[in-house]
């Protein structure tokens, strides 16, 4: 199925995708289980099958933070169970050094790429990107299905290496050359390195797919009507992440290739002046200062790739339940575009304990800071969108509300570690772990629960259980920060991360407690995420189901739609769009779809 | 201007239709170029970094100085420059072919596409030959006999980068070669002719030009600097 059959010779381009999509809502040919539930080409199945995986993947990788946090809260307590999984990864049932580090390896990969990259903006770009432009599918479907597939081969193969004797890698997600450069550096260094390089490649193309249709999509395929600054913010959000990940990624893989050849064919890339064991290894000339410019260099976009789809899903979903039209609609695409830019200028402020020339550095503090100024933005118009709204408490506008709180509090603590000088004292403290855990973990986690509750009813026509969601909300929303608020003070003592066991310095003794209770709300937290797994997938298939095509009262095409719909988006004609999609409250009416034509007594504002 | 011509006037931006009047393919395309100079930026500025940071490199006139079946004569950058005046001609003969699409000129298309084909070959050939001779005079990933200009002893990395980076070039290059191939097939069995037009042809035209840029580059750094 391709879409150059709508191209009509040079003079004009016009999208008529209804054209050639008309076959898909005839149904004459017939849909197998293959074709609609594995190789679909449906962006919507599409969006299904990338949450459902994201979903796998977070129950893993959540898992693993929980395995190593009864390792810090407990480092004294036996688990006997642990050795009946885990064997002599856990002997005696304790945690051994080489499991623990490959715990918080795979909990940083598989949440940042798997889950809060692939499992976030996957789902929701496939989900809204067609839906809320008004077009009957994606530029390229085929594309977009290779894409999940792509994300699923490197699954499989991350998933493979944690089967390996020697373990999955376990240099920590950023796999800092040259530990992961050398085999006889640790176990995690072996096969497992070498699996998790190349999932990561895969994982690469699989967003380089997906990030090049979601962009001509958006350029593209907007029905008439649908100027630039008419779309939902979510449009805008995924469209700066799919060009971030476009942009960015493809350093990390410059940098991987270069990994590789160091591994595998004698080069000395990263490599200079190194012994193992009492061993002179007889490279030299490389630098491993290198590897971590490459590495961030996509590393810190990254972190916004994660953050932005949530921050237009908070948008949309607070506009839509406080009733009001959201405020500083084109600040909000500015500010978006600022972070865009900025994201790409800052990565060295991960490095300033490198041995950074100070001078350099100042730049990165300088510019590093400038992020605070969008991001405020942000923050005052999601307040004032709800500021005397009428606020209509779904789980999703809860989940909204404490994504904003998340981001504030997550988003100062920021502005310390911008700071090299403070840096220096707090790198590679807990302070980091509960700064980017808030900022950027818990709240994109939160942009996408209020996306999931948000759009379960277009997803399966059912709604998800709202009961289980406010008990989901509240657990997590005060489980978090009981989890994570701690942390900064145990950082700013100066409790370094990723250490085994602290128990020998007496000067981190007094955090035992501590220690102790964040990670018994974390096994709380835990298992009330799976509650949510549970409620997720009872509902799809048992929820109550949905009578109305537009069940939050809003304004966006999706709502157009029928309640299940088909390949093809719309029965009949692609609506045409005459106003932006944030018409709520004006001249007394509750809201007025995108479609309706602007009325001849309508007032001017928009 | 007047106010009736405005009204007439595309309003591009306004949904409907294509803002830049290009179907989507090349829309992505232009993306994926920018992505892929994103790759090949990140490995040059590698290069760059770890070659100012040693105190002295290879001369690349000492190393380049071969030529096939010149014996032992000193031609520095002879044979590069060959290479890349080949690949260049093959940027000419692929903007042909894409004229020759515009004009809907299959034979024509046929052609110049395969004489791209040729042109991409040839490059690929010299190059496993250029590598073949440098293998041949020790230097390999891991492996550097050519000293540094001031005649200290080099580090590896002379060679690491060298193969690695014209390697991935190679490989756009190998790559673009099967496009070429598949565009020949496609437009030699009218393909293009039925669809009435040739707009694959320009999506590999701006790939292989692309590669081509790159190349000028990959000579700038590796040759004359």
């Amino acid at each position: 199925m391709s879409n150059d059959a709508t191209y009509h010779g040079p003079s004009e381009v016009v999208t008529t995708h209804d054209v050639h999509h008309d076959e898909h809502h005839v149904h004459h040919h017939k849909e197998t289980f293959i074709t609609k539930y594995v190789f679909s080409q449906d962006h919507k199945m599409i969006a299904k099958q990338f949450i459902v995986t994201g979903i796998v993947w977070a129950i893993i990788g959540g898992l693993f933070s929980v395995l190593f946090r009864l390792q810090l809260g407990f480092p004294n307590v036996d688990f006997p169970i642990l050795e009946t999984f885990f064997g002599r990864w856990a002997k005696g049932g304790h945690i051994q050094p080489e499991f623990y580090y490959a715990l918080i390896t795979m909990h940083g990969t598989v949440l940042v790429f798997f889950v809060l990259t692939a499992g976030l903006s996957g789902t929701f770009a496939n989900l809204l990107i067609p839906l809320q432009i008004g077009a009957r599918d994606m530029a390229s479907p085929f594309l977009n299905m290779l894409s999940y597939w792509f994300f699923f081969t490197a699954s499989i193969v991350m998933v493979s290496s944690l089967f390996v004797q020697t373990g999955p890698a376990s240099g920590g997600w950023t796999s800092y050359a040259p530990l992961s450069a050398l085999a006889e550096a640790s176990e995690g260094s072996k096969v497992g390195m070498d699996l998790w390089l190349v999932s990561m490649a895969l994982f690469v193309v699989s967003s380089l797919l997906g990030g090049l249709n979601y962009i001509s999509t958006i350029l593209n395929m907007r029905t008439k009507g649908m100027s630039m600054t008419r779309l939902p913010l979510t449009i805008w959000a995924l469209f700066f992440t799919a060009i971030l990940g476009v942009l960015s990624f493809p350093v990390l893989l410059s940098g991987f290739i270069l990994l590789l050849f160091d591994r595998h064919a004698g080069t000395s890339f990263y490599l200079s002046d190194i012994v193992v064991n009492g061993h002179v290894l007889d490279n030299e000339g490389g630098s491993a200062i290198l590897y971590q410019h490459l590495f961030w260099f996509l590393g810190h976009p990254e972190v916004y790739i994660i953050i932005l789809p949530s921050m237009g899903i908070v948008s949309e979903v607070l506009s839509v339940n406080s009733r009001k039209p959201i405020f500083g609609y084109m600040a909000m695409i500015g500010s978006l575009f600022a972070i865009a830019i900025l994201a790409f200028l800052v990565w060295a402020h991960h490095m300033f304990v490198t041995g950074l020339n100070p001078f350099l550095g100042s730049f990165f503090v300088l510019l590093t800071l400038l992020i605070a100024v969008p991001s405020a933005i942000k923050v005052f118009n999601w307040l004032t969108t709800i500021w005397r709204g009428n606020l209509r408490l779904a789980p999703s506008t809860l989940f909204s509300i404490g994504f904003v709180s998340l981001f504030i509090s997550g988003g100062l603590t920021g502005i310390f570690l911008g700071n090299s000088t403070i840096d220096i004292h707090l790198h590679d403290t807990m302070f980091i772990v509960a700064h980017f855990h808030i900022v950027m973990g818990v709240a994109s986690f939160f942009g996408m629960f209020a996306g999931v509750y948000h759009w379960f009813p277009k997803m399966f026509g059912r709604d998800i259980n709202h009961t289980l969601g406010y008990i989901h909300f509240w657990v997590t929303m005060i489980g978090a920060y009981l989890i994570f608020w701690p942390m900064h003070y145990e950082g700013l003592a100066g409790m370094p991360r990723r250490y085994l066991d602290l128990t020998p310095w007496v000067s981190f003794n007094k955090f035992q407690t501590l220690n102790e209770m964040i990670t018994i709300v974390s096994i709380i937290v835990f298992a009330v995420q799976l509650m949510f797994v549970f409620n997720f997938f009872y509902s799809m298939f048992k929820g109550r189901k949905v009578t109305s095509t537009n069940p939050w009262g809003a304004n966006t095409l999706e709502w157009t739609t029928p309640i299940n719909p088909g390949h093809g988006n719309w029965p009949g004609e692609i609506p045409e769009v005459h106003r932006w999609a944030y018409d709520y409250g004006k001249d007394g009416r509750e809201f007025v779809m995108q479609t309706e034509p602007i009325g001849t007594n309508e007032s001017k504002d928009h | 201007m007047s106010t009736s011509v405005t009204a007439t006037q595309t309003k591009w931006w306004n949904g409907g239709k294509s803002p830049f009047n290009l179907e989507y393919g090349k829309v992505m395309m232009w993306y994926f170029l920018m992505s892929d100079a994103f790759t090949f930026g990140a490995f040059l500025i590698s290069y760059g970094t770890v070659r100012f940071s040693s105190n002295s490199w290879p001369d690349p006139n000492h190393v380049f100085n071969a030529f096939p079946l010149a014996g032992h004569a000193n031609l520095p950058l002879a044979f590069v420059s060959l290479m890349t005046f080949i690949l260049i001609i093959s940027s000419v003969t692929m903007v042909l072919a894409v004229h020759a699409g515009h004009n809907g000129d299959k034979k024509a298309v046929v052609k110049w596409i395969f004489w791209t084909i040729i042109g991409g070959l040839a490059f690929l050939g010299c190059q496993a030959w250029e590598w073949t001779h440098l293998h041949e005079e020790g230097a390999w990933w891991g492996r550097n006999p050519f000293p540094n200009a001031n005649g200290t002893a080099a580090s590896t990395n002379f060679s690491n980068f060298f193969f690695t980076i014209t390697g991935f070039h190679g490989f756009h290059v190998f790559s673009g070669v099967i496009i070429n191939i598949i565009m020949l097939i496609m437009a030699q069995k009218g393909v293009f002719e039925r669809k009435g037009h040739y707009l694959m042809i320009e999506k590999a035209g701006l790939y292989w030009h692309f590669v081509d840029l790159v190349w000028v580059f990959v000579f700038l750094c590796f040759y004359l600097i």
